[in-house]
């Protein structure tokens, strides 16, 4: 049911998951956050989401840069659930119509 | 717990909602394909439960082999989640409302969408606890209830491109994307990081790409700094 080297080698998992979900807290106690330190800091979600994403919205191909452009579009003017359901409806569309 | 608590508690599940939908086809297919490689379901079921990593759950059950290599495994996680550091260094800051005690456990489920969601939150209202456990709550229970479903159902399990799912989070990010619009400084960062990352991505093998994106807006960030005049700190409009 349970494999010791399986349960290591998840607990190892668990440890350095978390280790990195608590490392920015004692990050930001060491450094001093101001100025330009904390423009930068400021700028961590818009670069983290867009580096995320980057590789799905640029390189896959002309279906999903569309769709991401109608999901931009359409998430300034709508609720969050409904520009995803236009964007994932648009990539289904796009993608049947260039295959 | 009072009337505040439960609606904020409330506010946090809706906020999930489009990301909970979108989660399920991909945790059957990372439960079906750790089953494949040889895991138990309740092997499964201790993974998701502890680690609560997706992509770094994907690439691990990817690369697995039995007996299962402890630190390969635990090398490749941390790389995959060196983002993360990133990502709590930035929330850190907007976790005033939590006990002191308390941040490190909240932070065990500083999953990227969760991340997302708070940091969205934070920007509109103070974060709450009650707030940040209802994302999480969510998010949790339905990371592992689809995980270990995939685990146990084996194949047969719906393709996620097939109806587009994968695109999906691409989405939900979008959308979260426009709320840390700030005008012209937002411009450089986000064409510094698509830069960074598309270079990475086509050069370096692995998700490097994510932390070259990263490191690269907040370097643009810093650099286009101007001190603001007394009295005009915060948000700028």
């Amino acid at each position: 049911m349970f494999d010791p080297a399986t349960v290591l080698a998840i607990a190892a998992m668990a440890v350095v998951t978390w280790a990195t979900r608590v490392a920015g807290l004692w990050l930001v106690r060491v450094f001093t956050i101001e100025g330009r330190n904390a423009a930068a800091l400021d700028a961590v979600p818009a670069a983290i989401l867009m580096s995320v994403i980057a590789p799905m919205v640029f390189m896959t191909g002309p279906a999903e840069t569309l769709a991401a452009g109608v999901t931009l579009f359409a998430a300034f003017r709508l609720p969050l659930m409904a520009a995803v359901a236009l964007g994932v409806g648009a990539v289904v569309l796009l993608r049947a119509a260039i295959f | 717990m009072s009337n505040h608590t439960a609606s904020e508690f409330r506010a946090g599940v809706v906020a999930t909602l489009p990301a909970a939908v979108a989660v399920v086809p991909f945790g059957l297919l990372l439960g079906t394909r750790a089953v494949e490689q040889g895991l138990t379901v309740p092997e499964v079921a201790l993974m998701s439960a502890t680690v609560f990593a997706g992509s770094a759950q994907f690439v691990v059950i990817d690369i697995w082999t039995e007996p299962a290599p402890w630190l390969v495994l635990a090398l490749t996680t941390l790389l995959v989640n060196i983002r993360h550091v990133l990502m709590s260094a930035s929330i850190a800051g907007k976790l005033g409302a939590f006990a002191p005690a308390s941040q490190p456990f909240a932070m065990f489920f500083l999953a990227d969408e969760i991340w997302a969601l708070a940091e969205q939150r934070s920007v509109r209202a103070p974060l709450t606890p009650a707030f940040y456990a209802g994302l999480a709550t969510h998010l949790y229970l339905n990371w592992v209830f689809w995980t270990v479903t995939g685990a146990l159902a084996g194949k047969a399990i719906a393709d996620p491109h097939a109806l587009g799912f994968d695109f999906a989070f691409t989405a939900i990010f979008i959308g979260l994307l426009t709320g840390f619009w700030r005008g012209t400084p937002t411009a450089w960062v986000l064409a510094a990081s698509s830069a960074a990352a598309v270079a990475v991505k086509l050069t370096v093998p692995g998700v490097w790409y994510i932390m070259a994106g990263g490191l690269a807006g907040v370097v643009t960030a810093a650099l286009i700094y101007r001190p603001a005049r007394p009295c005009s700190e915060g948000a700028a409009p």
